[in-house]
């Protein structure tokens, strides 16, 4: 019973409540840190660590958190997380940690850590709520690493820096540009929903169907 | 009782103090390997920027003894190896930037690369070849692209005119675009490039590809497509750092020398 539910927090992001896909969080990072696949690489490493050490100390004192403060306590644990990671990246990997920029430090505001944190780790256990952000952070991976892959293969040519196109393929610069991104997410979303019909969202309203004009005399528009 | 003024405070004191912490033991315990990390990161582009091949048994560091620096007073075209109580090998002109007694605001008539302030001394590097004579130049140059200033090394033959090579290491421009100008293919077509003609500077990035008969090609560099503006701020930036505030008086200087 106990083992089914881990199973289930670190297996349901993946696919089934993708963060990417069905939650469409986390897009801003999506569109900028991928255009190249070790870059992307590293951005994932970095969210999975801070989505999974958040929620963690964060479900380690959820029942001394206030709620008054609670937002501002979970700001601080991910920010002190995040600094963290940047410090790291700059001494271990300080080539990738310059062309990642501010994108480290823009993790604070990714809504997957803040809603991780808020959603699930103010309930849960320590254990469980740590294994959630791994799902939910490799879920997020899952989605970068493809729009990468895509993008750095028609855009670049290369994979890792290593060229795989042949001579004759024409890159697509369109692709390296942070919107080629939305449209590689919206291909996704377009074929996991086709799979998966349930996490299509109902229609807001309803377009009423048009309308057609009576059939006027001249009489009646009196010319 | 989670929700009392005193245990509010109290979790929120323990909490910043917690965190704040760890966050400067991680900064204060890796503040040394980043500062190497960026050190080195300057040395292997000035180090590709020169041309000088790191030995594989070779530490950077070791690589980069081969060259030698010196500071250049851009006021008389100078170099001089002291200024004040600076380390040559830690001086930065660019925090030099931020002080105002170390440099100076750029006459806007004159500030073509749009870099605002020059440092009042900055910092070179030369290759010298067996005979001690100078083999190339090293010299730091910026100006403002699309997005931001670019940040870079340019390497001169020892007549002072003819490009060895270019390198930025830092730059805000568009990935596949403006940040083209990190395209080893491009920076190759530099090399052998004259700067200038008649004294006056005149190399420029055009737009277009250099016509194999134009008889100024010496004096043209490609231009990238799409990047219009980052190749008018290269453009800018060579005609800025080139001019009479920029590296001119030095080579009117090492030409009295020699």
């Amino acid at each position: 019973m106990n083992l089914k539910r881990y199973q289930e927090v670190i297996l349901k992001p993946l696919i089934d409540e993708n963060p990417i896909t069905l939650q469409i969080l986390g897009i801003c990072s999506a569109l900028a840190v991928t255009n190249n696949l070790s870059v992307t690489l590293v951005m994932c490493i970095a969210v999975i660590s801070v989505i999974s050490f958040s929620n963690l100390f964060i479900s380690l004192i959820r029942n001394y958190i206030p709620s008054s403060i609670r937002i501002i306590v979970q700001m601080t644990i991910i920010a002190s997380l995040v600094i963290v990671v940047d410090e790291l990246l700059k001494a271990y990997d300080y080539e990738t940690s310059k062309r990642l920029s501010v994108f480290v430090g823009l993790i604070i505001t990714n809504c997957i850590v803040m809603g991780r944190a808020e959603a699930f780790a103010m309930k849960e256990k320590p254990l469980l709520s740590f294994l959630d952000g791994l799902g939910n952070g490799i879920g997020y991976s899952i989605i970068l690493i493809g729009v990468a892959f895509i993008r750095e293969l028609f855009g670049a040519g290369t994979l890792f820096g290593i060229d795989i196109m042949p001579e004759w393929y024409m890159s697509n610069n369109l692709l390296l540009l942070p919107p080629s991104s939305f449209i590689i997410i919206g291909l996704f979303i377009w074929l996991i929903r086709s799979f998966k019909p349930t996490q299509v969202e109902e229609d807001d309203f309803e377009v009423s169907s048009h309308s057609t004009a009576p059939n006027l005399t001249k009489q009646d528009l009196n010319v | 009782m989670n929700e009392s003024v005193i245990k509010t405070i109290g979790v929120a004191f323990a909490v910043c103090l917690i965190c704040s912490l760890i966050v400067s033991l991680s900064a204060v315990s890796l503040r040394e390997q980043q500062k190497e990390n960026k050190l080195n990161d300057r040395r292997v582009k000035i180090l590709e920027v020169a041309d000088i091949k790191i030995e594989p048994d070779q530490t950077i560091a070791e690589a980069f003894t081969k060259l030698e620096q010196k500071f250049i007073d851009f006021n008389t075209g100078k170099l001089m190896d002291e200024y004040k109580n600076f380390n040559i090998d830690e001086y930065d002109q660019l925090i030099s930037l931020k002080d105002s007694t170390l440099s100076s605001p750029v006459p806007k008539s004159e500030d073509i690369a749009i870099i605002k302030n020059r440092e009042n001394v900055g910092k070179i590097f030369i290759l010298r070849d067996d005979d001690d004579n100078i083999d190339k130049l090293i010299l730091p140059i910026r100006g403002y692209g699309l997005w931001g200033t670019l940040f870079g090394y340019i390497a001169l033959e020892g007549d002072f005119n003819t490009v060895s090579g270019i390198t930025y290491y830092e730059h805000k421009e568009t990935p596949g675009l403006g940040a083209e100008v990190d395209n080893v293919d491009w920076k190759k077509s530099w090399i052998g490039k004259k700067i200038y003609q008649d004294n006056q500077v005149a190399l420029t990035v055009i737009k277009g590809k250099v016509a194999n008969d134009d008889p100024s090609k010496l004096y043209k560099v490609d231009g990238l497509s799409g990047a219009t503006i980052t190749g008018r701020g290269v453009s800018n930036m060579i005609n800025y750092w080139f001019g009479n505030s920029g590296y001119a008086k030095l080579f009117e200087e090492l030409d009295y020398e020699s």
